[in-house]
């Protein structure tokens, strides 16, 4: 089933495009930063940005801090909210389920690719990031006393923790999204229904009435992957990061298993 | 091969099937007939474990469901509600995709089970177009291609002929003819009542979720009491049958006459007016049509739902 499911994820152009949008915006910021030269200053604008015109190795990180706040999410949100309820809109569901796949399988199935587009969809982009940042800004080591190699290698796991911080965080979404998508039949309001709980999230992020809660957001740690590029790196935020997304996976998941086991298909 | 007791489904305050008691037996060409918002569809679902009961039981091949859903579906071919695929994908492609699925069958032979199940529904040259493309009528034969894919024992059916032409349906027909005569057994739901009368064997009517008859077609089909004699000798006709016992006359044209029998059988009707001279041009028992007896059993108010 995960095959048939992977098969098609891989064939349908629409993640195709997706992916290449998503690769599509660093790229252009790149080439902007590199025919002006003028990059944000220091302290200011997205994360990296300014140190990457001096150093492209930090470019893949630089990127995917471009893509997280909206387009990464929104990309897993729709991709997510049309597992379930885009079968249901198509009427394949029903044709599934008799053939018969058991609802608990087209799950994981659905669970299983959609976390395979996210790796394949952070992995791009930081792929294709590093290859623009090598090629417009050159790859120069990190500042560092113990020289090249180990600046080099040194960026490279960091980079590598990055993308599975990231794609880590974007489960979270897709947790939400999948468990949408088993309640509404309509893939755009399970797509609506993720990123409403996202834009709330992110707008009591930044109302100080909500401290509180802030800790427990799924968006709040989602920048946290930039204190991986301090020296020595800062752990906390970006472990917590993983635990509350942790949670918010584990629940939002055991809510779609729930539903969609025992919901009438009626579509 | 299909039996329910006391089938119930709630939906909220409104009771879709209510205490149905279905049964389907081997090699039947059972007709499932309904008025739309019966319940036809939701009992379809519930025979398939698209949706489960409120309570009652379900039998599908002997065994409990929706319970024994993993050893009964793979066994089971349906078209539920029109036919569905994935758009972007070839007829091909898409019978694959959904063969790949679900368990059973190797992977060797799926190329020869899709070639055959598009060639039993008339598909086999279809190109590598996809399916957006198709016209509604191929559609629905691709459809009832998935739903032979595995050479199915019972074969559930939901208006299986939406959207074909005559000769489509025709086809279709003969199709189901055939493969009953192979060892299948069809459950075909519909609201063409002439359909159901020219193939199927058996036959339910459900009315407001209520099983309102049930038994063989021929059955249903009962003469209705009345003969209809055909003579240019009305007067005489007359007055000979009315010394019948138990005849009562009914309407009278020119060179047609209706004859209730209560008891009388028709043949003695006949020797009675032949030898009086009576001549008899055509003397016909009527029988309902399927679309008569439905409507008395499903009433006025049918499309109006609960």
């Amino acid at each position: 089933m995960f095959l048939v499911e992977l098969r098609k994820l891989l064939r349908r152009p629409r993640t195709w495009v997706t992916i290449g949008l998503l690769a599509g915006l660093p790229t252009l910021v790149a080439v902007l930063l590199r025919v002006t030269g003028v990059g944000p200053r220091p302290g200011q604008g997205p994360a990296f940005l300014a140190q990457v015109l001096g150093n492209g190795a930090l470019f893949p990180a630089a990127a995917l801090a471009l893509v997280l706040p909206v387009f990464l999410p929104v990309a897993v949100a729709v991709l997510a909210g049309d597992t379930v309820a885009g079968e249901a809109s198509a009427g394949t569901l029903r044709y599934l389920l008799v053939r018969p796949v058991g609802r608990t399988r087209l799950l994981v199935a659905k669970l299983a690719v959609t976390v395979v587009f996210v790796f394949l969809a952070v992995l791009v982009v930081a792929a294709v990031a590093f290859a623009v940042g090598a090629w417009l800004f050159g790859v120069e080591p990190l500042p560092s006393v113990s020289g090249q190699t180990i600046a080099a290698q040194d960026a490279t796991w960091r980079t590598a923790v990055t993308v599975a911080y990231v794609a880590w965080s974007m489960l979270g979404v897709a947790a939400v999204a999948l468990f949408a998508s088993t309640v509404t039949d309509s893939p755009l309001a399970a797509a609506l229904g993720a990123l409403a709980a996202l834009v709330t999230s992110q707008v009591l992020d930044l109302l100080d009435a909500a401290a509180a809660v802030k800790p427990y957001l799924p968006t709040h740690y989602w920048l946290a992957f930039v204190d991986l590029f301090r020296t020595p790196v800062l752990w906390r935020d970006v472990n917590r990061g993983f635990a509350v997304q942790a949670v918010y996976i584990a629940v939002f998941l055991g809510f779609a298993w729930a539903n969609f086991a025992t919901k009438d298909i009626k579509s | 091969m299909i039996r329910t007791e006391g089938l119930t489904k709630r939906f909220g305050r409104l009771v879709a099937v209510d205490g149905l008691e279905l049964d389907v037996r081997e090699g039947d060409l059972f007709g499932f007939l309904g008025p739309n918002g019966s319940g036809k569809t939701t009992t379809v679902r519930m025979l398939l474990g698209l949706v489960f009961a409120t309570s009652g039981r379900i039998e599908v091949l002997g065994r409990p469901m929706p319970r024994a859903a993993r050893e009964v579906l793979p066994q089971v071919g349906s078209l539920v509600e029109g036919p569905a695929f994935y758009p972007h994908l070839s007829g091909r492609a898409n019978l694959a995709t959904f063969d790949a699925a679900g368990p059973g069958g190797g992977r060797v032979d799926r190329r020869r089970r899709v070639d055959d199940a598009l060639a039993r529904v008339g598909l086999e040259a279809v190109g590598r177009r996809p399916v957006r493309a198709w016209s509604t009528g191929m559609r629905q034969r691709l459809g009832l291609a998935a739903a032979l894919l595995r050479a199915p024992r019972l074969l559930v059916l939901d208006e299986p002929t939406n959207g074909l032409d005559p000769h489509g349906m025709r086809e279709v027909r003969d199709l189901l003819v055939e493969l009953v005569a192979g060892g299948t057994t069809v459950f075909l739901s519909s609201h063409l009542l002439a359909e159901v009368e020219l193939v199927c064997t058996r036959a339910a009517i459900v009315h407001q979720g209520r099983l309102v008859a049930q038994d063989r077609v021929e059955a249903l089909l009962g003469p209705t009491g009345r003969v209809l004699v055909s003579t240019p000798d009305v007067g005489a006709a007359a007055d000979l049958a009315a010394g019948l016992p138990g005849v009562r006359l009914g309407e009278r044209r020119p060179d047609r006459l209706t004859v209730h029998l209560d008891g009388t059988a028709p043949e003695a009707l006949n020797r009675r007016l032949v030898d009086g001279g009576v001549r008899v041009r055509e003397l016909v028992v009527e029988r309902p049509t399927l679309e008569e007896v439905f409507l008395r059993l499903t009433g006025k108010d049918a499309h109006v739902p609960g």
